[in-house]
């Protein structure tokens, strides 16, 4: 059961609501209403659902909506039109009374500036949430301790803000996130306010403080890369609407249209691919039935300068080249096991394409995937460089 | 040119306002201006019984804690403060200095409250600004005509005039300050739940603190000067020597006491900037 459903969520800002819903349900674009109405669509119907220990990201550029709608979930943002479930219970439509609950046990917010209160300690900052709850003060002051330690600032409690660094400063924010224990973590472009090294490094540690939590994760954020990075879902957005929902492979594999596609043209994909995304078919020999000639004659018709051989149960045994075969024939040698290479270079299916670049380079031959001993597909030069281009289907001759 | 329209008695209008409200609030006035005057002698005599070297040795080490340990302060104050007892106007200062302290905490008694209505509700900052220009765009004196009439002369006529004189500042500051906290701050406080009355005081008032005492010091500042005005209508203090030496034309007196106030706002001027710094 999903932890957050949100269904035909919508947020119209101006003063001609009724009529731009209207229009929206006509199909028309954001900027048509805005020179109809004179309205700004801020999101349009977003649903999606995520589910308990998800991190679901949703990603998009400056005006696509995305702090938008991540406000609409915690309400700080009315929404116009459609619900938000969590635990069953409509967030849309409660009274002030229980959505101030809700937000105080169920959802926690981190804020691309960070948000703490400068006029605060550290350890202040982090009992924030507790505080007003009402929380008696040693056990707020021991749950955020918590928190602060688990995020690596257990020293630093009796620090401002202002004498932190940025990095350190989320870490804060992310800690008086955690300290009340919710079950949703709302973050909006947390990491981007961090320059390029320690936002890596804080990506990092939420995926490690992922691994030990389990938390739902809502995250925002206008940077691919890092979309790709911490998201196991992505939604991407685009003027106000969800264009695709989908992993990172989906994403980038099976784009839903030409704005997806253009969107991920410029990704490294050599950091979101796997051996597996980009292996192709592999010619293979088997070793107890054919001899040099069939080889010989298979490397032929394909063009290749080498061939795998197997066994009937596809276990990878080695390789022959077309060179040795050729030479077996004229020596007339019947059996491949004489002039089969074993040093063959192997990887697993979850290989990052990035860590096969050198292998590729220094391979005489192309790279074996395999999973349990057993061939499921061969990695050529040709098909990296096609991968490495967006090419959603790999057609390669080797 | 436009004489057909006959002239609109509007100054007989306001009088026969300030006489209505005279007459129908003397139940409130009276008891005003009786109690609150006595505690506001009683309170001025009883400081000016302390003697002078106790109140300049206090407010000299006042002024050098309140100012991180300099000295620079701390010398003016004592200097400044022995000038003027030198000059035989420790009484009338002490007087001045009772009126000006209990009219700037009325002020922001007043003052604050309003303010925080003003940055909470549009409505009220449309009304209230208007109003706001209007109480401190209007010449003082002015101010004391009506005060007279509702609390007859002496100390409490001015502070109900430099209430209403000195209390703008104050309001349009706490108004500016609270607004003036950072939209994703706000955010932060109600995404964690709080209720309006947590999120003004643990974040609002902390933040616009810094602003706030930056008007509670233009309010002192008013007060001063409208006090040292309201010894037109019998307000005792340093005004008085100011008010006389004018009508006498003497420059010498009227220079001395005007001298007097000046240290007076100096002193005031400097102590509540640096209540403001310190924390």
């Amino acid at each position: 059961m999903p932890v957050i459903e949100v269904k035909g969520l919508s947020k119209v800002f101006g003063k001609n609501v009724k009529q731009s819903l209207k229009l929206l349900d006509d199909g028309k674009k954001k900027d048509e209403i805005l020179k109809q109405t004179g309205d700004t669509v801020g999101v349009n119907r977003a649903s999606f659902e995520v589910e308990q220990g998800e991190v679901f990201v949703i990603m998009g550029l400056s005006g696509s909506g995305k702090s938008t709608l991540i406000r609409l979930i915690n309400r700080l943002i009315e929404p116009t039109e459609g619900s938000v479930t969590i635990d069953g219970e409509d967030l849309a439509k409660m009274n002030q009374d229980d959505l101030r609950e809700v937000r105080r046990k169920k959802l926690s917010m981190v804020f691309q500036n960070f948000g703490l209160f400068p006029f605060r300690t550290i350890l202040q900052n982090a009992e924030y949430g507790l505080e007003v709850q009402g929380i008696e003060k040693s056990e707020r002051a021991e749950k955020a301790k918590e928190a602060l330690d688990l995020v690596g600032l257990g020293d630093y409690i009796n620090q401002y803000p202002s004498q932190l660094s940025g990095g350190m400063q989320q870490r804060v924010g992310l800690a008086r996130a955690l300290a009340n224990d919710p079950e949703v973590l709302l973050m909006d472009e947390a990491f981007s306010a961090l320059d390029p090294l320690i936002r890596k490094d804080m990506q990092d540690e939420l995926l490690d403080l992922q691994q030990k939590m389990k938390k739902t994760i809502i995250f925002i954020t206008h940077d691919l890369d890092e979309a790709l990075r911490i998201g196991d879902r992505i939604a991407l957005m685009k003027d106000g609407s969800i264009v695709q929902i989908g992993t990172a492979e989906d994403i980038l594999m099976k784009p839903a249209n030409d704005y997806v596609e253009r969107f991920v043209e410029d990704v490294d994909r050599s950091k979101v691919l796997t051996a597996e995304n980009i292996m192709v078919r592999p010619e293979t020999v088997n070793i107890d039935k054919h001899g040099p000639r069939v080889a010989l004659e298979r490397m032929r018709e394909e063009g290749l300068s080498s061939i795998y051989v197997v066994d009937a149960d596809r276990n990878l045994k080695g390789y022959i080249t077309a060179d040795d075969a050729s030479d077996a024939r004229k020596k007339e040698i019947r059996d491949l096991k004489e002039i089969i290479k074993t040093d063959v270079p192997t990887v697993g299916r979850d290989k990052p394409m990035q860590e096969l670049f050198e292998m590729i380079h220094d391979s005489p031959v192309p790279i074996a995937v395999v999973d349990n001993e057993k061939l499921v597909g061969i990695i050529i030069r040709g098909t990296v460089l096609a991968a490495l281009a967006g090419e959603s289907e790999v057609h390669v001759n080797v | 040119m436009f004489d057909f329209i006959p002239e609109i008695p509007l100054a007989s209008w306001v009088d026969w306002i300030v006489d209505w409200i005279t007459s129908t609030f003397s139940f409130i006035f009276n008891p005003i201006r009786n109690q609150f005057g006595d505690f506001m002698s009683w309170s001025a005599s009883q400081l000016a019984s302390v003697p002078p070297i106790i109140i300049i040795i206090i407010v000299a080490v006042a002024a050098f804690f309140l100012t991180n340990r300099k000295f620079g302060l701390a010398t003016f104050s004592i200097v400044g403060l022995l000038v003027i007892y030198n000059q035989g106007l420790w009484e009338e200062l002490m007087f001045t200095f009772t009126l000006v302290l209990i009219a700037s905490v009325l002020s922001v008694i007043v003052g604050v409250p309003i303010g925080i209505l003003m940055s909470k509700s549009k409505l009220a900052e449309t009304i209230l600004l208007p109003v706001l220009d209007f109480m401190q765009t209007m010449p003082a004196f002015v101010y004391l005509i009506p005060a007279v009439a509702f609390f007859s002369i002496g100390m409490v006529p001015g502070v109900f005039a430099s209430l209403i004189f000195a209390t703008p500042p104050t309001v349009r500051f706490t108004n500016l300050g609270i607004r003036q906290v950072p939209k994703e701050l706000v955010e932060a406080s109600e995404a964690f739940g709080s209720t309006g009355t947590q999120r003004l005081f643990k974040l609002e008032l902390p933040m616009a603190k810094g602003t706030i005492m930056a008007g509670i010091n233009q309010t002192v500042m008013l007060s001063l000067s409208m006090v040292v005005i309201a010894s037109m209508i019998g307000a005792p203090g340093l005004g008085r020597p100011v008010l006389s030496a004018l009508q006498r034309a003497q420059a010498g007196p009227g220079f001395v006491a005007g001298i007097s106030i000046v240290i007076l706002a100096i002193i005031m001027d400097r102590f509540t900037q640096n209540l403001n710094k310190s924390k």
